[in-house]
């Protein structure tokens, strides 16, 4: 499979050898390989099942869905399976592949297929709690429906008196995952997600017989950033989530679908609300995204909406006594709009969680109303190489443009990985690649500081960069015989390797060189979206570069205004710059958290010095308290959007609630335009996804790329001092997932990571902690703060050290330095 | 009488420190090795073939095809597993064997993995048995100071590196996928197969997984030829075999005889039945083969026979019960046997032998009806042949043959209201005559 060139592509038509067999009467062919319960599906018999999983191996070890099978013998005679001989011995068509000629009887011909599977059901009732009405799986239970379709509705275990096994309710096997082990009927497959799909081996079989149960190790939780998945493929009731667990029933739910707002996979989820509520989330089944997994992030981050910090009214600031108070929403737009005619020109940020409907709306706002192309979606350190690169090779491209797909990784013979951690910041890509690595032979090569855990369940090969050298180490690839790029390889660049200079130019040299594929990945939901909807000083919607005249004139004649601002705007960095120097009076800023910015101090003084600062967000925030205005805006939860995934996907989604008190982005930037004489034009999501389908894309050339200045010699750190390199962890302190108490418990801990070297050099410090073990506790300290958390030695090159960036204080940005500079590490005593 | 015998593997367990390796090679051992590392390796396995040496370990596959299912073309390295993992209520030979002449196994594993080019073999034996685990090692590391083992065997250019591997103590790694994965390191439950081990076993690589008796028997087979050997037995079952009588038998013990022996004559053979008691039940070849009854004294014990008359021979682990045996009991502690052994992977074996246990000791205390019995049944029903391995098969075999034999027995405790047998008549150590 991964010979590489020889692979077939997406979209290319491969002649499978076919086998036709009959299964209870009808005739049917399927692929070869295929096994009889999937042969079965397509023509419409459900076989009943509970250990079988069409994403994980078979394992034939529940055997509910025995079938009674014949097979032609030599002289082409059916001659049924038997065992012992002349006894039907009916086989698992869960394990059992189908062949040419095969004659299948299910439950549904078959007395004898029957009688043995309602023998399984007897059986695995026997051991099994009558706690249905108790149970969170009641009402949605693989092994309560059955039971009821395939099992006898007395027991006669129970009539005779005997006696069930019982197990102490229920243990904890992580901080947010139990199991209720008289409830669980070992059919492995949470064991064999935890292996084969994540990774990570934390559950295994323990004791045997009718003990035989799930059990984790002394000291080793069952900690995976996929954990959840397991509770949504138990058949029974056996693993539930703190979260969840004893909350509602399946059936009081209203289940809406819709797309994980976490990160740039755009995995499809099913919200589970009540009254108002949301109680649950649940993976979507998605093959050509997420398949049936979603990470922890996705299922259990969603009670920020609840938050009591949420914004539930419009504010503006009271001329009289300076302070915010309530406002009622025309009289919120008639100031926002009057305050930003008198700031004179403003700037707008948007961070990278509004919806593509909602950014296309920041984007129309900054043009139109205030005519001004300053505007930046990036909270976060960014460049203008990054914004060349992004316009150049990466707006709009999408499946549909011949775009790097989720499927195209499984066909990789190679994935290149620069600047991004895929278990850390896109963990659906993560699973994918997995998925690619261990079926079909597809390597990893990392351009990383270190082996990162995900990236030695990827097999993977480190190529150990120190922050700055991501470029070199990028082009030296283009030789390396042993990574072998070739066309039929990828490269997946995250959204932190614009902080090294030249380094995206390198990415382009290496994929014209090896003709690999190029992918951006970004790391929140937004990214993409914002990306196409021209929130960038330096594009239109639509890909539409500002420089082009024709663009401009493009997106003025759509929109019917005379004219766009011409000159490309000013960036992020460049607009808080502007607001401390006073070249920019107002600023509207909409879901940035200060602390993600590249320079949070800077950030807020930018805020103080501005004369006019509007914000739109859903929660109390340092952006909030500084501002003039403050619009309370919806969650995902509360209006239809799109989030455009990292492979250029548009994934739609409808509200889950109505909520009168959050209106979206789209609606308040109307509002506030409105009351500046210079209407947008719509004022619901589906008149603005209409306008965006008539804008539609650039037909136009390109933006060429411009790697700006040539790229600045890194300074050489201090003697004494390391390099600082830094992402965000899954599982951290992110405003999205604040309030998850038990899924935050799952965070992998903040430690300081360093090389052996490094660490030898900080001397004897090894101190012990609460439970006995050694632990070397280091404090890290840049110009912007310090931070003490324990030390482990890593495969980092000397002289680096990395801290995760958003798992203490108030993140690295805001409390250390910032990435790539040089901070002094020393051992705490 | 004893000239029924063909005292072959045991045949030097009572000279004089039998399982050393002077001893050993005294009375002509290590000879068929030299005579083997002469043949060709081919011609070592169409000897075993043509000998018609059908497995020992129960199932009777015929070990000669086997080696031959190796495909030699298989990049990957060729492993021999010796399977001496005995754990069977009743089976009792190996362990004697690897204690009294472990060299005469070690001759086969040479033997034998020289004919499959197998460069490594292991011996897993049962973990509770440690006398013998350190009698093995010492004997193993006795054959590679004699240059039986290790680099280069005397010159034929052939390594073998021979491991002996303790288990654990669980029955379910005598079943050879368990046994692999339990040698591999990990938790030992049965593999799905296909893929075989002659395929993808040991280390997803090509594996011969023999019993202790096979292997063992491989020296003789070199060194008197294949047709010494298929001249004993039966037409389809060739050869001699170790016949272990435990029970109510006057000299219980291992008699080596020629496949198709009657256990008329082997309790011939062992003295009798105990003073004063005449045969109730039997179990041809240990606790997961059904039980026979002195209506089956004259059944050849070989495989065909023994299958034809309902049971199998397995390993020829001859339990002998007389008439002070209460059948329900017995079936009882076998089944609960079974229950502590399930390894807990597949549904019928880790809820049926629960509930069969319950079922079972319930008509021992003389509780429930002649229903119940018919609800047993039908449990034993959904269990043979729905399991993932054979262990629950043979956890069945015991309740039907014995319902099948002594329904009457069954009810006669319902109507008495508990065991109608006194326990202590059936101890070998009640007072002669003493009777139900």
């Amino acid at each position: 499979m991964s010979t590489p060139g020889s692979t077939p592509r997406t979209g290319e038509v491969v002649a499978t050898d076919q086998v036709t067999l009959t299964i209870d009467g009808i005739t049917t062919s399927a692929p070869k390989g295929t096994l009889v319960i999937r042969a079965a599906e397509e023509i419409g018999i459900q076989i009943p099942r509970f250990c079988d999983h069409p994403l994980l191996k078979p394992v034939g070890a529940c055997r509910q869905c025995l079938v009674e099978v014949a097979m032609p013998g030599p002289n082409g005679e059916l001659r049924t399976m038997q065992g012992p001989p002349g006894r039907m011995k009916p086989q698992p068509s869960c394990t059992l592949v189908a062949t040419e000629g095969m004659e299948v009887k299910t439950q549904l011909t078959s007395e004898g297929a029957d009688k043995a599977q309602q023998g399984q059901m007897e059986f695995l009732l026997i051991n099994h709690p009558l706690d249905c009405p108790v149970c969170d799986k009641g009402g949605e239970c693989p092994l309560q429906n059955q039971a009821m379709s395939n099992g006898r509705g007395e027991s006669r275990f129970s009539a005779q008196g005997m006696v069930k096994r019982t197990f102490p309710k229920p243990i904890n096997i992580s901080p947010q995952i139990l199991l209720d082990r008289e409830r669980c009927i070992v059919c492995q497959r949470c064991t064999r997600f935890a292996d084969e799909i994540a990774g990570d081996s934390f559950i295994a079989l323990v004791e045997r017989g009718a003990r035989q149960q799930i059990g984790i190790g002394p000291d080793a939780p069952f900690l995976s950033y996929f954990a959840g998945n397991t509770i949504q493929i138990c058949p029974v009731g056996a693993l539930t989530s703190e979260d969840y667990r004893f909350r509602s029933r399946p059936f009081d739910l209203v289940s809406t679908p819709s797309i994980a707002e976490h990160d740039a996979c755009g995995a499809a989820i099913r919200v589970d609300h009540r009254r108002g509520k949301v109680m649950r989330r649940l993976a979507g089944d998605d093959p050509e995204v997420n398949e049936e997994w979603i990470t922890d992030k996705d299922r259990f981050g969603f009670s920020y909406t609840r938050s009591d910090e949420r914004l539930t009214y419009p504010q503006v600031r009271d001329e009289e006594t300076g302070e915010l108070r309530p406002a009622s929403w025309p009289e919120a737009f008639v100031v926002a709009a009057r305050g930003l005619a008198a700031a004179g020109a403003s700037g707008v940020l948007t961070g990278g969680r509004v919806t593509a409907e909602d950014a296309y709306a920041y984007s129309k706002f900054a043009r139109v109303a205030l005519g001004t192309n300053d505007i930046d979606f990036r909270a976060r350190q960014h460049t203008g190489e990054e914004a060349s690169f992004l316009a150049a090779h990466v707006a709009m491209t999408a499946p549909y443009t011949g775009g790097v797909t989720y499927s195209d990784l499984e066909q990789a013979g190679v994935v290149v990985l620069a600047g991004f951690e895929p278990e850390d910041e896109a963990g659906t890509i993560f699973l994918r690649l997995r998925k690619a690595v261990m079926q079909h032979g597809t390597r990893v090569v990392a351009v990383a500081p270190y082996t990162t855990r995900g990236l030695r369940k990827l097999n993977g090969r480190l190529v150990a960069t120190a922050p700055g050298e991501e470029g070199d180490a990028l082009s030296a690839l283009a030789g390396d015989s042993e990574a072998g790029l070739d066309a039929s390889s990828v490269i997946m660049v995250g959204e932190r390797l614009a902080t090294t200079p030249g380094a995206l130019a390198a990415v382009i040299d290496l994929a014209a060189t090896t003709g690999a594929r190029l992918a951006w990945v970004p790391r929140r939901a937004g990214d993409r979206g914002a990306l196409d909807a021209g929130c960038l000083p330096n594009l239109l919607p639509g890909g539409r570069p500002v420089a082009d005249a024709g663009a401009r004139v493009d997106v003025a004649a759509a929109w019917g205004v005379a004219q766009l601002p011409e000159t490309p705007g000013r960036d992020g960095n460049a607009i808080v710059a502007a607001l401390m120097s006073g070249k920019l009076g107002g600023v509207v800023v909409g879901g940035v958290d200060p602390d993600d910015t590249p320079d949070p101090a800077a950030f807020r003084a930018a805020l103080a010095a501005a004369s006019f600062v509007v914000a739109l967000e859903q929660r109390e925030t340092d952006v909030t308290r500084a501002a003039d205005v403050v619009f309370p805006v919806a969650p995902v939860t509360d209006k239809p959007g799109t989030f455009v995934t990292w492979d250029g996907r548009a994934r739609q989604f409808e509200a889950v609630m109505t909520n009168p008190a959050s209106l979206p982005d789209l609606r308040t930037l109307s509002g506030i335009a409105q009351e500046m004489g210079r209407p947008l034009g719509w004022r619901t999501t589906d008149e603005v996804r209409a306008e965006l389908l008539q804008l539609g894309a650039w037909d136009g050339a390109r933006a060429p790329f411009d790697a700006g200045k040539a790229p600045k010699v890194a300074k050489a750190p201090k003697r004494g001092a390391l390099r600082l390199v830094t992402w965000k962890q899954l599982v951290d302190d992110g405003t999205l997932q604040s309030g998850d108490v038990h899924y935050r418990a799952t965070a992998r801990p903040a430690v300081v990571r360093l090389s052996q070297t490094d660490f030898d050099a900080l001397g004897s410090f090894t101190t012990e902690a609460a439970d006995g073990r050694p632990v070397a506790m280091v404090t890290v300290t840049g110009d912007r703060g310090s931070v003490t958390l324990p030390a482990e030695v890593a495969d980092l090159p000397v002289g680096t050290v990395w801290v995760p960036a958003r798992s203490f204080g108030r993140g690295v940005l805001a409390d250390l330095a910032s990435p790539g500079s040089s901070v002094v590490v020393k051992g705490e005593k | 009488m004893s000239d029924m015998l063909t005292p072959v593997l045991t045949d030097n367990w009572g000279d004089e420190r039998s399982w050393t390796i002077e001893a050993y090679e005294a009375q002509g051992g290590y000879r068929a090795l030299s005579k083997a590392l002469a043949m060709s390796q081919d011609d070592v396995i169409a000897a075993v073939k043509d000998s018609g040496l059908r497995g020992r370990g129960g199932a009777g596959f015929p070990t000669g095809m086997k080696w031959g299912f190796i495909p030699q073309d298989n990049p990957n390295p060729k492993y021999l597993v010796v399977n001496a993992d005995e754990s069977e209520p009743g089976t009792c030979k190996d362990i004697p064997l690897m204690m009294a002449s472990p060299h005469t196994l070690i001759e086969g594993v040479i033997i034998s993995a020289y004919a499959i080019r197998a460069n490594h073999a292991f011996i897993y034996v049962r973990g509770e048995v440690l006398h013998v685990i350190r009698r093995l090692q010492h004997a193993v590391k006795e054959a590679y100071l004699a240059g039986h083992l290790g680099k280069n065997i005397h010159g034929s250019g052939h390594d073998l590196e021979l491991v002996v591997h303790a288990g654990a103590g669980a029955y379910i790694c005598g079943e050879e996928t368990a046994l692999l994965d339990s040698l591999e390191g990990r938790r030992g439950q049965p593999r799905l197969r296909p893929p075989f081990p002659a395929v993808a076993g040991l280390y997803a690589s090509p594996t011969v997984i023999n019993n202790v008796e096979s292997i063992a028997s491989v020296p003789s087979i070199i060194e008197h030829g294949p047709d010494w050997f298929s001249s004993m037995g039966t037409e389809r079952s060739k050869g001699y075999g170790i016949f272990s009588l435990s029970g109510h038998v006057t000299n219980p013990g291992q008699f080596e005889a020629p496949l198709g022996i009657t256990l008329r004559e082997l309790i011939d053979l062992a003295g009798g039945m105990r003073n004063g008691h005449k045969l109730k039940f039997w179990t041809p070849g240990g606790s997961s083969t059904g039980i026979l009854t002195d209506e089956h004294l004259d059944v050849p014990l070989d495989f065909e026979a023994v299958a034809e008359a309902g049971s199998m021979l397995g390993t020829r682990a001859l339990q002998i019960f007389d008439e002070t045996t209460c059948v329900v009991r017995a079936t009882l502690r076998w089944t609960e046997f079974y229950k502590h052994e399930s390894c807990g992977k597949c549904t019928p074996c880790r809820e049926g032998t629960w509930w069969l246990v319950q079922s079972l000791a319930k008509l021992e205390k003389g509780e429930g009806t002649e229903a119940d019995l018919d609800v047993v049944l039908d449990q034993c029903d959904n269990i043979l042949g729905r399991s993932f391995c054979a262990l629950a098969d043979g956890a069945v075999g015991p309740i039907t043959s014995s319902i099948q034999y002594f329904r009457d027995e069954y009810i006669a405790h319902l109507t008495h209201g508990g065991c109608p047998h006194d326990p202590a008549a059936s101890t070998l150590f009640a007072p002669a005559g003493a009777s139900a």
